[in-house]
């Protein structure tokens, strides 16, 4: 009873929970990131920016233009306008445009392209100035986002 | 009726909310009040609403799945994963074991990111500003887990229908036992701030009580229901994806107050890391998907399955008519039923008891409102 009563009075639950903050001081506890001077490393798997992939060797789009990725979307954000080509009878692909500002980056459309050709890359500097600059067309989507470059 | 003057006036309503900081989202809370008394609440909420369950009408199946991480957005995998056990409840198929496995691993490091994010903001509204940091530094730990398998962090997308979007990453075992050996002597650190913190102590015991049978009544479930002593989880009372197989315990105490949901939270981190160490031990080889289509058409008929999401009882019934859309979707939300209980709970009491309650509801206002 006497402990318990003294321990009380000198607040010693307070000094408890006090010790495990300066137990905390430490330096190397740090966590702040220092963020447009370094960027944090995002995972491989990370569903991000949009991208149309082209062929290294060739720079000709991947995209077949099937619209598989058109009709998985749950928000019915891509259009994809594809054209017959006369001379091979092969579809082709002539337009694509990617919503942004609606896309919740659910990555269905990187799922069921048959060609790989739409996937959601690493880019997570998304903001934009206006809604317009959200709709992204064939050509920013093949260029990919390009990381700001901040001078610092 | 006679004309009031202010000086008779012994009854204020006040609104807490829709911006108040302690109701955890666009929760309005009307207060009648006798001075600083609590007569009454009314709490009206829907101001989140976004109709989830009509867009589920309009999708099909697949594509409603990233949908529900939106209902309970602090604990997405559990909403997932409910979705995805009731969609493959109709199709009568089961994920197989590998998927089962890394699901209830997900699953579990979700609930303790769930509940260092209750942690934090609870002791946040009593008045504990430390706990805060230490609660989100550790939760970022799982996160970066899941960032790492799902490829996001808070909306993750983490299931499919019949198993899992892809094979777990090269160090994904080993990631959740070092996580799982970092994270129990944290749970210990939470404790020494606070559990015999006069203060937290003082601010917590005898407030908000629920009794078992209000708990019933009012149809409470998770941590709640277990502060009154009622032991129930649905994770040993109707085992789902292969909860069977792991040992663990469900905390109880006695006297269903504020204090007592906080040592039940505490203690069923600790279950959860052990969960998630087991199966991460003993992950099994194999397949990760069952055998479904790619165009999911469940056969005509409905189904209902309810799992123990960090928050209490999370059931989706689900209704097919033979298509690719969903018939009928609804969710049976752990927020909204034990949202019931606040008015309950903080009749008699003071009005900063009810920032305590409102804090140890653990409500998310995504989930009440769908």
């Amino acid at each position: 009873m006497m402990p318990a009563l003294l321990k009380k009075i000198l607040l010693g639950d307070l000094w408890e929970g006090l010790r495990v903050t300066f137990r905390n001081q430490n330096p190397k506890y740090i966590y702040t990131e220092q963020y447009p001077s370094q960027r944090p490393v995002v995972p491989e798997r990370y569903r991000g920016a949009p991208r149309l992939r082209t062929d290294p060797a060739t720079g000709k789009t991947l995209c077949n233009g099937c619209g598989a990725c058109a009709l998985a979307c749950p928000e019915d954000l891509i259009v994809v306008g594809s054209e017959r080509n006369p001379e091979t009878k092969k579809k082709e692909l002539v337009t694509y445009t990617f919503d942004l500002s609606r896309c919740m980056f659910c990555g269905l459309c990187q799922e069921a392209c048959p060609t790989d050709a739409i996937v959601l890359t690493q880019g997570f500097e998304l903001a934009m100035y206006s809604r317009e600059g959200q709709i992204w067309d064939r050509q920013r989507l093949e260029e990919g986002l390009k990381p700001t470059v901040y001078k610092c | 009726m006679p004309e009031t003057t202010f000086l008779d006036a012994t009854e204020l309503v006040l609104n807490m909310g829709p911006q108040h900081p302690s109701t955890h989202g666009v929760l309005r809370v009307v207060l009648k009040l006798d001075g600083e008394k609590v007569l009454g609440t009314d709490c009206v909420i829907g101001y989140l609403h976004r109709g989830l369950e009509k867009v589920a009408e309009n999708r099909t199946w697949v594509q409603f799945n990233p949908y529900v991480d939106r209902l309970d957005y602090v604990a997405a995998v559990s909403n997932s994963l409910a979705y995805c056990l009731a969609v493959e409840k109709l199709l009568n198929v089961e994920a197989p074991p590998r998927a089962q496995a890394v699901r209830v691993i997900l699953t579990e490091l979700n609930r303790i990111g769930s509940h260092l994010l209750w942690l934090g903001t609870h002791a946040l509204d009593i008045g504990a500003i430390t706990p805060v940091f230490y609660c989100f530094r550790e939760r970022e730990e799982s996160i970066k887990i899941l960032e790492k398998y799902c490829g996001a962090r808070l909306t993750t997308h983490a299931f499919r229908i019949g198993g899992l979007p892809a094979e777990p990453y090269d160090g994904f075992q080993k990631d959740v036992l070092a996580f799982c050996e970092m994270f129990l002597p944290k749970v210990d650190e939470y404790e020494e701030l606070l559990t015999n913190n006069r203060i937290w102590i003082g601010r917590l015991q005898n407030v908000g009580v629920l009794t078992a049978g209000e708990c019933k009544e009012y149809g409470v479930t998770g941590p709640m229901l277990r502060a009154a002593g009622v032991k129930w989880d649905i994770r040993k009372a109707l085992p789902y994806s292969g909860y069977d197989k792991y040992d663990f315990e469900i905390p109880t105490r006695t006297n269903g107050d504020t204090y007592d949901r906080y040592l039940v939270r505490i203690q069923e981190m600790r279950q959860s890391a052990r969960i998630a160490r087991q199966a991460a031990e003993s992950l099994p080889d194999g397949p990760i998907m069952a055998k479904v289509s790619k165009v999911v058409k469940p056969p005509v008929g409905e189904a209902y399955v309810s799992i123990e999401a960090p928050k209490g009882e999370l059931g989706f019934y689900v209704v097919s008519d033979g298509s690719a859309q969903p018939y009928r979707v609804r969710v049976r939300p752990p927020s909204f039923v034990n949202l019931q209980a606040l008015d309950r709970m903080v009749r008699g009491a003071l009005i900063a008891d009810v920032v305590a309650v409102i804090g140890t509801l653990d409500i998310v206002l995504g989930e009440v409102d769908r």
